[in-house]
């Protein structure tokens, strides 16, 4: 490969730089920001890439002429110099001083970021293998509480709907239930985990913050504008760790307030009344839809599990065997396993779950747990 | 040994003094730095085949979007096994096998001060090996925490973990036994009036490596020890609910990890600071300023290691002080590449394939750098961390930097190992195929993480497709020119043309100055005669 495949490799490089103006399709930079934080973030990127990319030519500059003109082929007899103290100095001073340079505004961007002292609401984010749970903790709002679960359809993620993957434009950032805030409102956003660390991660948001199980860390955001953002979980957290996306949903405050009260609304008609006389048809009803929400990711809707990796219920000796253990199992979860720990679950959502999980498959013990059974456990 | 001193430079001639085994006791019983050199380096080409079928693996998965042919479960497997198999089983035994080869010949020794460690070290690697390997086959298949294992992810995680937990043990003795063999060796063993700064860079740069790695591989076998009492005896250093802190892992783990990248890339300069002046007829630039440069680079790595979790939550002037001190670490580097452009001005360049790939090194590796920079600022990092831009800024310093200069180095002293020439035109072959390959594969990687895609993850929506599938594309090409790499190595020492004394021109160390070619058995039986 002589001077000739060099120029070829330059031609092609040109066309390459030439042509990324053809891709605007193609996303080729950050997301459009939609907090003032996040613009500073990406101009102060820009600024730091443009630095970079100067530089780059300047010394690869010298590196190419140097190829081009230095070379044997062309008679260019080597120097023998290997010393210049003025040359040396000055190329370690220059670079620092361009890094101050670069300091100064992210030092500025990043004490604004951290700065999340007196904000209009907080919301409590909380990582579980794999959903997010919030909850509103102060502010307009303040009680609401759910949990959001990836709602694209199994089929389209395996395969046997391809062509449904194909027409959905939100595939695998879309959630059954959003996080709604006000547009113009600063948001403080607590994020913790329940098992294994996540990350809260709304790129347009300009927020990454990792949920640390036992922790509480805090991060926080003022959308300028309203809008539908998506983000998902950042941080490896075990088999559907690329499933849990994140789905906030910024509206106008007059929005807003009528949303807080449907879901007020809606949380006063669900809430099930705790002497309710439960009967076996309902208390399976009501397991297989938590089942749905929190077990299904692992021992699977067949009750089959994953052999190796999560245990089948169908036929397993916890679930036939003493009622009281599985619901212990259930309310503190295994140390050292995917098993987690679901206290967080109310006693009838427990105790359904439970109830279904032993008279469902091959399971049939007839057994019912009541949700004061599992009170008395906890 | 007297009678071979009088033969001194006839290679096989000293045999009948020490008798060795021949056949595969040859290899087994070694004490030689030359075949233990040569063992090190295949066992990591091995490794760099196994660790590239699972990344092979996961770009197929991610070619389109959807899951097609492996489930997450697995996937998780192949990512934690690919980065682990590549750091500790390909790049860091191709560097010591470098160093097996050339520091005695470089310094004027006759072989390593302590041979028989030397051979314990090398035979550590393989059951290790079968250890990060056989934990695929164990219930519940390979642990999917990533390479970097973080806890409570690591103590939720199947058996398989507890194997590859055995396995970062025992490469870690096995490191640790290296790097005072080499330390030993450069200190002790130089020939008279071979004095540190006169040493060539590469031995400099695996002196420093050898100091690393002795202050770090304790500091990851703490992390994963304490990860295996969690795990197993009931003790609670990452649960937060027996009072510990998940968070405290990753500042151990990363207090290794950090000075980990310069044990990998530190070497990388060294070879690099070998080749690029050979090629260029020249000096090289500033010996001296290289020297402290790689010393300063080493220190600093040790203070910059939680620029690795600005997310994982830490207070604002934490965050300031590890932005500050890793933007510093430009400075040395920036020194380095400066320092190798000037050894090519107004040299007199010839471009053969060790040069070819010490310039695409030099090229790639600032690039990786500056990313680095990007990186280093808190705000941008913030957007930018656990997503695709990390993935690509690593692979640009650990394959276009440490695996290039790893083969600018095979290609450069290949003729003085085996006493043939390889293949020119296939190894520029090689080299052209390689570069072009990978920033298929890895430039378009920057892409999807400045838009939001993050790591780790075997599916994605929609609007990463077109990037992934060209990702995919990159890396297959990049994994089947490697396999002309291995014809090349294999045509070269089965029926290559006999190399001349001395291949290349420009070259002046030891090796190429006072010593036959091929090299012979023992390096130096009498300590050659310096000027």
């Amino acid at each position: 490969m002589g001077i000739k495949g060099i120029k070829g490799f330059g031609a092609a490089l040109a066309l390459f730089f030439w042509s990324a103006a053809a891709w605007a399709e193609y996303k080729l930079n950050l997301q459009t920001p939609h907090t003032r934080l996040g613009e500073e973030i990406y101009n102060l990127h820009t600024i730091i890439t443009v630095i970079c990319f100067v530089i780059f030519i300047g010394v690869f500059g010298f590196m190419f002429y140097a190829v081009f003109k230095h070379r044997k082929s062309v008679g260019h007899k080597a120097a023998q110099f290997h010393e210049n103290t003025a040359v040396e100095v000055t190329w370690t001073l220059i670079p620092f001083v361009i890094l101050i340079a670069l300091a100064v505004p992210a030092t500025g961007t990043l004490i604004a970021m951290r700065d999340t002292t007196e904000p209009d609401m907080t919301i409590k984010a909380t990582g579980y293998q794999w959903k997010w749970g919030y909850d509103y903790l102060k502010g307009e709002g303040e009680g609401i509480s759910f949990y959001s679960t990836l709602s694209t359809p199994r089929a389209q993620i395996d395969g046997s709907d391809v062509a449904g993957r194909k027409a959905n434009p939100n595939y695998l950032l879309e959630t059954d239930t959003h996080v709604v805030v006000p547009v113009g409102k600063k948001i403080r956003v607590l994020v913790t985990a329940a098992d294994v660390i996540h990350a809260w991660y709304v790129p347009s948001l300009a927020v990454k913050q990792d949920a640390v199980p036992g922790f509480i860390r805090d991060a926080w955001f003022r959308a300028e504008k309203t809008g539908i953002f998506r983000g998902q979980c950042a941080e490896l957290c075990g088999k559907d760790h690329g499933f849990m996306p994140i789905v906030v949903e910024v509206v106008e405050p007059a929005q807003y307030t009528a949303w807080v009260n449907s879901q007020q609304k809606k949380a006063a008609a669900e809430k099930v009344d705790p002497d309710k006389a439960w009967t076996m048809e309902d208390l399976k009803a009501h397991g297989e839809k938590i089942y749905a929400q929190n077990c299904v990711a692992c021992h699977q809707a067949t009750g089959m599990g994953v052999p190796g990796a999560f245990p089948a219920l169908s036929g397993s000796k916890m679930a036939t065997g003493p009622k009281e253990d599985q619901v212990k199992l259930v309310l503190n979860g295994k140390q050292g396993t995917a098993m987690n720990a679901f206290k967080h679950l109310s006693d009838v959502d427990l105790a359904a779950v439970v109830t279904y999980t032993r008279n469902s498959w091959n399971n049939k013990t007839g057994d019912m747990v009541a949700p004061a059974d599992v009170k008395a456990l906890r | 040994m007297e009678a071979a001193h009088a033969h001194h430079g006839h290679q096989g001639h000293d045999d009948h003094a020490h008798g060795h085994p021949t056949g595969i006791m040859r290899w087994i019983k070694s004490t030689n730095h030359k075949d233990i050199g040569t063992m090190y380096l295949w066992f990591s080409f091995t490794m760099f085949i196994v660790g590239g079928i699972m990344a092979l693996i996961i770009r197929s998965e991610l070619f389109q979007p959807g899951l097609q042919i492996v489930q997450p479960d697995f996937f998780n497997s192949m990512i934690t096994y690919h980065g682990l198999i590549m750091v500790f089983g390909a790049i860091m035994p191709a560097f010591v096998g470098f160093a097996n080869w050339l520091i005695p010949m470089q310094i004027g020794a006759p072989d390593m001060a302590f041979p028989r460690m030397n051979n314990l070290s090398f035979w550590l690697l393989p059951p290790a090996a079968l250890l990060l390997i056989g934990a695929q086959f164990m219930p519940g298949g390979g642990a999917g925490v990533g390479w970097t294992m973080y806890a409570p992810l690591s103590t939720q995680a199947g058996p398989a973990m507890d194997l590859t937990i055995f396995a970062i043990h025992i490469l870690g003795i096995s490191s640790i036994m290296g790097s005072i063999n080499i330390i030993t060796t450069v200190l002790n063993m130089r020939a008279p009036g071979m004095t540190l700064m006169k040493m060539p860079l590469f031995c400099w740069t695996w002196l420093i490596t050898a100091y690393l790695l002795v202050a770090v591989m304790p500091v990851l076998a703490g992390a994963v020890t304490m990860t295996l009492t969690d795990r197993h005896f009931g003790t609670h250093f990452f649960n937060a609910a027996g009072g510990g802190d998940p968070v405290l892992y990753q500042h151990i783990f990363w207090f290794f990890g950090h000075p980990e990248v310069y044990i990998i890339a530190i070497p990388a300069f060294g070879v690099v600071s070998q080749v690029i002046p050979a090629f260029s007829r020249k000096p090289l630039f500033g010996y001296a300023s290289m020297v402290y440069a790689t010393a300063s680079i080493a220190i600093l790595s040790f203070m910059v290691w939680a620029h690795h979790m600005y997310t994982a939550g830490m207070p604002v002037e934490a965050q300031l002080y590890f932005m500050y001190a890793t933007a510093l670490i430009a400075v040395p580097t920036g020194v380095k590449v400066f320092n190798w452009v000037a050894t090519m001005w107004r040299g007199s360049l010839t471009f053969e394939t060790p040069m070819l790939f010490a310039l695409g090194f030099l090229f790639l590796f600032t690039l990786g750098g500056f990313t680095g920079l990007v990186l280093a600022i808190v705000p941008v990092d913030v957007q930018l961390h656990d997503t695709y831009y990390v993935v690509a800024h690593f692979h640009y310093v650990m394959v276009a930097g440490a695996l290039f200069s790893a083969f600018a180095g095979i290609y450069f002293w290949l003729p003085k190992w085996t006493g043939r020439m390889y293949n020119e035109t296939l190894g520029k072959l090689h080299f052209w195929l390689s570069l072009i390959f990978f920033n298929v594969a890895f430039f378009v990687q920057h892409f999807l993480g400045l838009a939001g895609m993050p790591r780790r993850i075997p599916d994605y929506a929609l609007q990463f497709a077109e990037f992934n599938a060209i990702s995919t594309i990159g890396a297959w090409g990049f994994g089947l020119s490697q396999l002309l790499f291995l014809y090349i190595v294999i045509q070269c020492i089965r029926g290559g043309e006999k190399a001349p004394e001395k291949p290349w021109e420009g070259a002046d160390s030891l090796e190429w100055t006072h010593l036959p070619t091929p090299a012979p058995w023992h390096s130096f039986e009498t300590p050659p005669v310096l000027k």
